[in-house]
């Protein structure tokens, strides 16, 4: 067969005119004058302020809102993420206790606005004004043995200290999002096959062991994507605890100066540009992560496989007509 | 080939038996596919399953690792009763860490390889044994390089398994099994997802492991490998051992109706 069409003289290579696209063009000349437009808009209005906005964007106490804002989304991913796991797996556990547990918890969180959550956390202190870890009933425990002044106290701390602004955000936001990451932890475990799970139990796993080893490497590849979209949402979400109320933190900044200046609308263009710079940044992140987990499963390097496989049977192929 | 010198002789608990299956049940829901299996495996034998689709051998195979629990009757493998404890005369459900020892014992090969595809071929098959302590990083690497070698895939330590063939997958699977230095090894349909062409390769992986004295209980529908490899032959349908005996003479004298028709449709 090759021998055949390398013997014809190879056909001229084809030189067609090209389909044109008006409406494309069409479509560039409406947004280049609606982005002229906005443009102009942003140049001339007055209202924007732009040297008073870049004066206060960059001053420390707007830096050291944005250190908060970036320390309270890592801290709360961090919790989202672990306890996300821990509830996905209780969920998935023959236990009946530990799945009715990790429903309830995702019903509460997911019921709950994280505004809501935010402001509740932040008043917490309200209920108590120290945080006590003991036997339960201790006190009407001892009065039943006589003794009037017995307490079972294993350790306790000041409500109002540890609940400050910061904590109570990032508890209301890491516990909120544990609920969120639940769900997509325990699609990504379902997603891995049933067999990958009979083949480590053949071989003598135990449960965890399979868990940790076969099932969760496999499962990242589907969490990673939704997670990096978690992660944004959660970077926006931060900016909720301004409301708790927590000053550490980018958006309460800006609106402080935006109040105490009496020019507010430069300050929340300020947020703006701000949110976008870090969201932008966050999407450079998760473009590589996902780069990273699809190895050995992504269309792309099963395409090559393929392409692979093609290249070596057609040598093999030539080499055995050849004979 | 490589330290199976003397297995094959070495006695056994109950007088040279690896696999002794009484009166097994099971049902899903309300279908009974296991209506009452005896079965007997002596050390050393390959014994075949044999039936059509829905006889029930599959998951005979899968309670023999208690994989799918049983409902009624006794298994017993090497002596141990499996996923269960008897004393006095009472039954105790095994716990997972305790099936899960049982099973160590018993490597088992899937119809769809089930290979992990996260893992080089070489990390496939010294996971176990690593991971279960049964042996320390270097030995059980020299000893997965040596399996790989004996299975032909020497040369694949560091593919993954996305990137192999059918019938090399099913190889990788077997020498993972066989990592785990198990006293029996359950086949099922080990070829039955290969394309026609690679058959060969693994049903040889097969025999020479069978020439070494493992004691195999193979699930298939090759039956010039149960001809030629097969100890003992058992015929299933419908949930019940039909009928049984050496193969060579099951295969070509058939005795019961429903083995003929079913010999007749596929030879």
């Amino acid at each position: 067969m090759s021998a055949d069409t390398s013997g014809r003289a190879r056909p001229e290579p084809i030189k067609a005119v090209p389909v044109r696209h008006p409406g494309r063009w069409a479509g560039v000349a409406v947004i280049a004058v609606l982005v002229a437009m906005f443009v102009h808009m942003l140049v001339t209005n007055s209202a924007f302020q732009w040297s008073f906005m870049v004066d206060e964007m960059f001053r420390p106490p707007i830096i050291e809102g944005l250190r908060g804002t970036v320390l309270l989304l890592i801290t709360s991913m961090v919790i989202g993420i672990g306890l996300g796991i821990v509830i996905a797996i209780m969920r998935l556990s023959p236990n009946p206790v530990l799945r009715g547990v990790a429903w309830v918890y995702t019903w509460f969180f997911r019921a709950v606005p994280r505004l809501v959550l935010a402001i509740l956390f932040g008043n917490l202190g309200i209920l108590w004004s120290r945080l006590e870890f003991g036997l339960p009933f201790d006190r009407q425990i001892g009065a039943l043995f006589g003794l009037h002044d017995f307490e079972a106290r294993l350790f306790g701390f000041s409500a109002v200290d540890i609940l400050t602004g910061f904590v109570a955000g990032m508890l209301a936001l890491g516990l909120s999002e544990a609920a969120y990451m639940a769900e997509i932890v325990r699609a990504g475990i379902q997603s891995v096959d049933e067999g990958q799970t009979e083949a480590a139990q053949a071989l003598g796993m135990s449960r965890a062991q399979i868990l940790r080893r076969i099932v969760l490497p496999q499962a990242m590849r589907v969490i990673i994507p939704p997670t990096g979209n978690e992660t944004i949402a959660m970077l926006k979400d931060t900016s909720l605890v301004a409301f708790v109320p927590v000053s550490m933190e980018l958006f309460f900044q800006l609106k402080a100066v935006g109040s105490r200046t009496f020019q507010p609308f430069p300050m929340y263009v300020a947020a703006t540009l701000w949110y976008l710079l870090l969201t932008s940044v966050l999407l450079v992140g998760q473009y590589y992560l996902e780069r990273h987990y699809s190895k050995g499963f992504g269309r792309s390097t099963r395409a090559r496989q393929r392409l692979r496989g093609l290249a070596a049977e057609s040598g093999s192929t030539t080499s055995g007509t050849a004979q | 080939m490589t330290d199976t010198t003397a297995s094959p002789e070495t006695p056994t608990a109950e007088s040279g038996l690896m696999v002794r299956a009484e009166q097994v049940h099971k049902s899903f829901g309300p279908l009974e596919v296991l209506k009452g299996i005896d079965l007997e495996v002596r050390s050393g034998e390959v014994c075949c399953l044999l039936g059509p689709s829905g006889s029930g051998k599959s998951t005979f195979l899968r309670c023999i690792n208690h994989l799918e629990k049983i409902d009624a009757g006794r298994i017993r493998v090497d002596g141990d009763l499996i996923g269960y404890r008897e004393r006095g005369g009472k039954l105790y459900e095994m716990r997972d860490r305790d099936v899960a020892a049982q099973r160590r014992a018993i490597g088992m090969v899937f119809q769809r390889f089930n290979l992990f595809p996260h893992m080089t071929v070489l990390q496939n098959v010294m996971e176990a044994p690593v991971l279960l302590r049964q042996a320390k990083k270097a030995q059980a690497r020299e000893h997965a390089a040596q399996l790989l070698d004996r299975v032909g895939l020497g040369d694949k330590l560091g593919a993954y398994p996305g990137q192999l063939s059918g019938g090399q997958q099913q190889r990788v699977a077997i020498a993972r099994a066989l990592a785990m230095r198990p006293k029996l090894m359950l086949f099922d349909e080990p070829t039955s997802a290969l394309d026609p062409e690679l058959v060969g390769e693994v049903l040889d992986t097969m025999k020479d492991l069978a020439r070494d004295g493992m004691t195999m209980i193979v699930v298939t529908h090759e039956i010039g490998f149960a001809r030629e490899v097969g100890d003992h032959l058992v015929f299933m349908d419908g949930g019940v051992v039909v009928e049984q005996g050496d193969p060579r003479e099951v295969i070509s004298a058939p005795q019961h109706e429903r083995t003929k028709a079913f010999l007749a449709k596929v030879l």
